[in-house]
């Protein structure tokens, strides 16, 4: 029995010139699992996040992220009208390819990490917790007037922030550093902030470019356990892109190969392990044993 | 070891002597004049590019000494910045400094007399106060939200403009019309802000100085409205809410029982600008603690991380930009209160790069720099005007106040060597869970926009 799929990829191609970034990739994520996306350098991983998160727009496909368990009769139906995503009976629909980057985060609830780490490094961690929690304090406060004026419900909403990110903190180990800058931080407890960041927004899906780059082995394992638990307590998905196959191997459910913006394989990490495409792309191959491969994947 | 320190220094004087040489050749050294037959000729001035090169290598040479010096003994000096001010000394410093403001003019008064005392209560006192306002409006635009703006005066003279018609051709009272001119700029603001919101950088800057000068020609140009370069005069004077400051049965003085002077119009405009100032400030220091001003600190770290973090980054900078240029609104109402008369000269781009230099100098982000840079910049300006006996040395003609700039920008060159990020240049989180520690300068961003 498999979970239904939370982020439905399905024909993403995204151009830029004349390079094909990704060409016709269609996948899967499960809620309730860790997807992991892998393939060698520049195979387009970045690039299919950014889509995913909008932060790109694809130039053919579509994206649609699901709660629930919306039929595909309803997410036709969004798909003709101009609207960007709907609620229906089954389920509610986001169409991922039509909204701005902000949006998905805020509406679909998709949060996500950088590859390069993009903290607010002159503000605590803990301020960088809280800015995550910016659209429901805004509320809180009134949009600003009645937070000015002191009135309203913007200092338990503020209070209540201030515990989730405690939680967070001691979750990342950090609570002895919530009030020291973040750029002040050593590197693998800036990924984690960044991870606790994201957490803060209440994803149903958090997407995760390589958070284990640039890691010791105590940190990885440190992360992995991180990964786990807000599978666990909190039921979000993962997606993420990650180099360590070792950490690949250990926590996802759910594996995608991408090569040259295509996917040449899908399937559970043992069965990845012992894919002659995904060992073909990562180790090389002669050109015509490469050809055979290609044939093989349909491409 | 020792000789080769003093060579380069010597090496180093040279170069600065050949640049100056270099320079003042085309500038100095030839003097185009008119004679008695209004026919040109030419006066060669070697001798004072003579004195201008010695003097260069001289003073090179010296500061070169004083900076070598100054190196040798750096530990003392970061130790002290690292540590800072603790918040409660912060406090205490801040609560001493209101009081020594509203005791301010009294004291003058007590000191200097009614007449002695005007030229300080109005010239440094009013006029640093309405400095520190535009600073501290520009500090959520620049020092907060990380928006370069080359043009906020524009926002200054919309205020004062605003006041001028409404004053004259509606009649309507300053106290009316100081909310009002404060949504006009904030109006301003919104419009500014719209445009330039893909901006970033240095074309957020250009675009914005664009701004600053398009609505000064605007004032120049549109006579039916402005009355051009003219200006508009005889603006009524401000009034103890309906009572004016005149020497009648129902003027001020003699409703509350006082002897008349005419300064008290002038230390009411004083307190008035200072309660307008401090007001200013609480708004600041309250933003920071909402969501609204960390998410401006937010933007001016990382857009990118703002935006994926779901944060309406167009709402974020047109509140920025809207509700710097309310500040700049009501202290352009108030100049033109005070001065009874509004030109577009008053609002050239010299006033942004003044405002913007307060700003710099303060510490970007920090209320309190501001304030020390405010006197410095507009303090140090003002005294130039004092600084007459100099005419005994350059002669008649000699002008101080011509050299307003040049303070500056000796000011800045202070600044790069020693406080790169301005004089207060730490910053104090919104929230903390133990312990407010300052942020060090080097992590924060100065934002692009």
């Amino acid at each position: 029995m498999t979970a239904p799929p939370l982020l439905r990829v399905e024909h993403l191609t995204i151009r830029f010139g004349g390079l094909t970034a990704i060409d016709d990739a269609s996948f899967e994520a499960r809620r309730g699992e860790i997807t992991a996306l892998i393939g060698p350098n520049g195979a387009g991983k970045t690039t299919l996040f950014n889509c995913i998160t909008g932060f790109y727009k694809p130039d053919i496909g579509r994206i649609v992220l699901m709660q629930g368990e919306p039929n595909t009769a309803d997410i036709d139906r969004l798909t003709r009208s101009v609207r960007r995503h709907g609620i229906f009976a089954s389920g509610c629909i986001c169409l991922l390819e039509r909204m701005s980057d902000a949006e998905i985060a805020r509406r679909a609830r998709v949060a996500r990490t950088f590859q390069n780490i993009r903290l607010f490094s002159g503000m605590t961690a803990l301020e960088n917790l809280i800015v995550a929690r910016h659209n429901p304090l805004m509320a809180a406060s009134g949009y600003t007037i009645l937070g000015l004026l002191g009135i309203g419900a913007y200092r338990s909403a503020e209070k209540e922030a201030i515990e989730t990110a405690k939680y967070w903190l001691a979750q990342i180990g950090l609570t002895e550093r919530a009030d020291d800058a973040a750029g002040s931080l050593s590197y693998g407890a800036q990924r984690q902030l960044e991870i606790a960041r994201a957490m803060m927004t209440e994803p149903v899906l958090l997407c995760l470019d390589e958070p284990a780059a640039g890691l010791n082995s105590a940190e990885s394992s440190k992360l992995n356990e991180l990964l786990r638990d807000i599978r666990k307590t909190h039921g979000t998905s993962i997606l993420l892109i990650e180099h360590d196959m070792s950490v690949v191997m250990s926590i996802s459910n759910h594996v995608i190969v991408l090569d040259y913006g295509r996917k040449i394989a899908d399937g559970t990490p043992s069965a990845i392990r012992c894919n002659e495409n995904v060992i073909a792309a990562y180790l090389g191959v002669e050109d015509d044993e490469l050809r055979l491969a290609e044939t093989k994947v349909g491409a | 070891m020792r000789t080769e320190g003093f060579l380069s220094k010597v090496k180093s004087a040279g170069l600065a002597a050949l640049i100056m040489a270099a320079l003042s050749f085309p500038i100095v050294a030839y003097h185009a004049d008119m004679d008695l037959t209004r026919g040109l000729f030419l006066e060669s001035r070697w001798p004072l590019v003579a004195i201008l090169v010695g003097g260069t290598f001289i003073l090179r040479l010296l500061s070169e000494f004083v900076f070598a010096w100054m190196r040798g003994r750096p530990a003392a000096a970061t130790r002290k910045t690292k540590q800072g001010i603790s918040p409660r000394a912060f406090h205490l410093i801040g609560f001493a400094g209101i009081g020594a403001l509203i005791a301010f003019p009294l004291a003058a008064v007590f000191m200097l007399g009614p007449a002695g005392s005007l030229k300080w209560i109005d010239n440094y006192g009013i006029q640093i106060l309405i400095y520190v306002m535009l600073g501290w409006g520009l500090n959520i635009v620049v020092g907060l939200a990380g928006l370069l703006d080359l043009g906020y005066v524009a926002f200054y003279a919309v205020g004062a403009y605003a006041y001028a018609l409404l004053a004259t051709d509606l009649g309507w009272s300053f106290w009316l019309c100081l909310p009002i001119c404060g949504a006009i700029a904030a109006l301003f603001g919104l419009a500014l802000g719209f445009p330039v919101l893909r901006l970033r950088g240095d074309y957020l800057a250009i675009v914005t100085l664009a701004f600053g000068e398009i609505t000064r020609i605007v004032a120049v140009n549109w006579t039916a409205l402005t009355n051009g370069d003219a200006g508009i005069s005889l603006l009524p004077k401000i009034t103890f809410f309906g009572i004016p400051f005149s020497k009648g049965a129902e003027g001020f003085a003699s409703h509350f029982r006082l002897p008349f002077f005419p300064i008290e119009r002038t230390i009411f405009l004083y307190y008035l600008i200072l309660a307008l100032a401090l007001l200013t400030n609480f708004l600041t220091l309250r933003l920071r603690r909402l969501p609204l001003g960390r998410v401006w600190e937010a933007l001016r770290e990382d857009e990118i991380a703002c935006r994926s973090l779901g944060i309406d980054t167009v709402a974020a900078k047109l509140s920025a930009f809207a509700i710097g240029a309310l500040i700049a609104g009501i202290a352009g109402a108030f100049f033109a209160v005070r001065q009874g008369f509004v030109s577009p000269s008053s609002f050239g781009f010299i006033e942004s790069a003044t405002i913007l230099s307060i700003v710099v100098l303060g510490g970007a982000g920090s209320q309190a720099g501001n304030v020390l840079a405010a006197i410095l910049i507009i303090g140090g300006s003002e005294f130039l005007r004092e600084l007459d006996v100099l005419q005994e040395f350059f002669g008649y003609t000699f002008d101080p106040t011509q050299y307003r700039m040049l303070l500056v920008g000796l000011a800045m060159v202070a600044m790069m060597n020693w406080r790169p990020r301005g004089l207060v240049a730490t910053r104090r989180p919104s929230i903390f869970l133990k312990k407010a520690k300052p942020v060090a300068v080097e992590l924060i961003a100065e934002g692009r926009g």
